[in-house]
């Protein structure tokens, strides 16, 4: 069974349906890519996945459990963390701060101090600015303090919403491979791109929205192999 | 590459010092707060032989402890308050008439009187209840929209005190409010008339010393609760919601009760403030509790530096010597002036008088000019601190890149 599937999804921001059936399936331990052009969807089906929008009609269910209707601070306790799309950090609270905020729903404090230190080996640069607040960091940072804050929620799903958005290439490359850590470490990634692809390059499997519909889908691979793929997504 | 890293490690040390330096700050701002309190009776009884000064520091004491609970809900919370006078009426009416003769003219023909020291807890509850009533229609608001829902609360509750006036007394206002009684075991041979007097006797009947002691006791507690959640989980959540709202319930806080007991904690400290001051001025009116109360205290959080406990504390008793002494005694003191560098009785009466009407517009001058000059309040938030200085250090690049680009 998947560790989550979205079974025939629309969603509406009022009267504009912005995903129409759409079903999506992330297997454990996989990196999933959502790929597509501006107002295909993507965050939309991540906002439907996290609470933070209800679906119209259709099913979200997360490691065995339907989650359509849940509260987004229940989604975080069964474990699935989002890095949202623009990072939305807490610009005036320090880094450290931050990551704090990101174990919100933890109790465990070994747990937590671990899992910072995990944060801090995958991110060196934010431990030497963890006193400084979040809204002074460079975008990289930024990014790497959104990615580090989903991480500290310990989830077993941690979507990412563009994280390649706005940086410079060697920043996007650096990211790129600590997702792949992040996975490698056991963690299952959902993931957003506009950037095809480097998240085709990554992903296990991969799924393309157009308008609120999933109109191709398949292994990373075959779909950076797929002509339609290539020609509108990778500018071949 | 190992330069960045000794300059990011010399710039972690710097910022170090910072947060110390300011933590220190802190504790200075208490000590001399503490000292002050008690030189302040001491002293101005000496010199002036009355108590006068001392009721004077007392109402400003309650414009403290209203600050505090506003700086939970603006500060920390980041709502926007513009009614936070409804609830220190609520907790006023809440004393004056479960302690007072007059509930024997109302429909329920009966007086009650209720102990004090009981009614400051009863009247913390009813003013946090009211608070979070006041939030459930607000909870779906931001900003400008809940600024104006919270203005109209403000509005609305003196006028629900005014016209049920069967209960209330409305414009007649509530009076011989009972006085707090100590418990006789405080009252013993050590205090009082006795013949071995250690203390002076403590009667809240009229001592005004005694309602000053009182309300320090008071702030002093709300100063540590409030800097104890502060640094709670709930404190950070609050934080998180004031940031980005979004992104706080994505972290797993339930905004909803998050703000909920913002609204109801802040609205408790104005309820523990109003049941205190309808006992010290024995007399509760509706048109003690208007917008301009919420103004003030509002202005005195910001100015202070939101956020910022000891700050707020600082900005409040700035702001009240303002508010209550400069600004009301300048026609005086004009006039003082004018006499002793010797200009004709003529030009002095008019002085006094162009000061007297110019009284709010000085007021507005005074608050621009702090504002201009100290955006970030008298003692602002190391976070506050952190950001202007990083802000300016921006400038200063953008600056010299232009200067290299020409």
């Amino acid at each position: 069974m998947a560790l989550l599937e979205l079974n025939g999804v629309d969603a509406f921001y009022g009267r504009i349906q912005a995903l129409r059936k759409v079903s999506i399936k992330v297997e454990k331990g996989e990196v999933v890519a959502l790929i597509g052009s501006n107002g295909a969807g993507k965050t939309t089906t991540l906002r439907t996945i996290s609470g933070l929008m209800h679906p119209g009609n259709g099913t979200v269910s997360f490691d065995g459990r339907e989650i359509t209707h849940t509260r987004p601070s229940k989604i975080v306790e069964l474990g699935i963390c989002q890095s949202p799309e623009g990072r939305r950090l807490f610009p005036r609270m320090t880094v450290g701060d931050n990551l704090v905020m990101g174990a919100y729903t933890r109790n465990d404090k070994g747990g937590i101090a671990s899992d910072m230190d995990r944060v801090f080996a995958l991110f060196p640069r934010l431990q030497e600015r963890r006193t400084q607040i979040a809204g002074t960091l460079s975008g990289g940072e930024q990014q790497m303090l959104a990615m580090g804050r989903a991480l500290m929620a310990k989830p077993k799903l941690m979507m990412l919403d563009e994280p390649s958005l706005g940086l410079a290439p060697i920043l996007i490359e650096t990211i790129f491979s600590i997702v792949r850590e992040i996975n490698a470490q056991g963690t299952t990634v959902l993931l957003v791109e506009q950037n095809a692809h480097k998240a085709l390059e990554v992903a296990n499997s991969a799924y393309v929205l157009e308008t609120g519909v999933v109109v191709q889908s398949g292994t990373g691979r075959e779909l950076l192999a797929s002509e339609e793929v290539q020609k509108a997504y990778l500018g071949m | 590459m190992s330069q960045r890293a000794a300059g990011g490690s010399g710039s972690i040390l710097a910022r170090f010092r910072l947060r110390e330096r300011i933590r220190d700050r802190d504790q200075a701002v208490y000590g001399i707060l503490i000292i002050a309190a008690v030189l302040f009776p001491l002293v101005t009884i000496y010199a002036t032989d009355g108590t006068a000064l001392v009721s004077q520091a007392t109402r400003a004491g309650y414009f403290v402890l209203l600050a505090i609970g506003l700086n939970v809900v603006v500060g920390f919370a980041g709502l926007l308050d513009l009614g936070y006078a409804a609830f220190f009426a609520i907790g006023a009416y809440t004393y004056a008439l479960l302690a007072s003769p007059q509930l024997a003219s109302s429909p329920a023909h009966h007086a009650v009187h209720l102990p004090f020291w009981l009614m400051l807890f009863v009247a913390m509850f009813v003013a946090a209840a009211a608070g979070a009533i006041l939030g459930f229609p607000t909870l779906r608001l931001r900003g400008d929209y809940l600024a104006i829902v919270t203005l109209g609360f403000g509005e609305i509750v003196p006028q629900l005190f005014y016209n049920f006036d069967q209960w209330t007394g409305g414009i007649n206002a509530v009076g011989i409010i009972d006085q707090p009684v100590l418990p006789a075991w405080i009252q013993g041979p050590w205090s009082g008339d006795g013949p071995v007097q250690i203390v002076r006797s403590f009667n809240f009947g009229g001592d005004p010393v005694a309602f000053y002691v009182l309300i320090c006791i008071l702030i002093a507690a709300a100063v540590i609760l409030v800097s104890n959640l502060y640094r709670s989980r709930l404190g950070r959540a609050w934080m998180a919601i004031r940031e980005d709202e979004v992104a706080a319930a994505a972290m797993g806080i339930n905004t909803v009760t998050t703000k909920l007991l913002a609204f109801g904690i802040g609205a408790s400290f104005s309820g523990f403030a109003g049941a205190y001051y309808a006992a010290d001025v024995s007399l509760v009116s509706p048109d003690s509790f208007l917008f301009i109360v919420s103004i003030t205290v509002l202005v005195m959080v910001v100015l202070g530096g939101m956020g910022n406990i000891s700050g707020v504390i600082v900005g409040a008793l700035v702001l009240y010597y303002v508010v209550f002494y400069l600004i009301p005694g300048l026609p005086e003191n004009v006039t003082n002036l004018a006499n002793s560098i010797g200009l004709s009785s003529e030009t002095t009466h008019s002085l006094a008088d162009a000061t007297q009407h110019l009284n709010y517009i000085i007021y507005g001058a005074i608050l621009v000019a702090m504002m201009l000059l100290r955006p970030q309040g008298l003692l602002p938030s190391r976070i506050r601190e952190q950001e202007l200085k990083h802000a300016a250090v921006q400038e200063e690049e953008a600056a010299v890149e232009m200067e290299h680009a020409t």
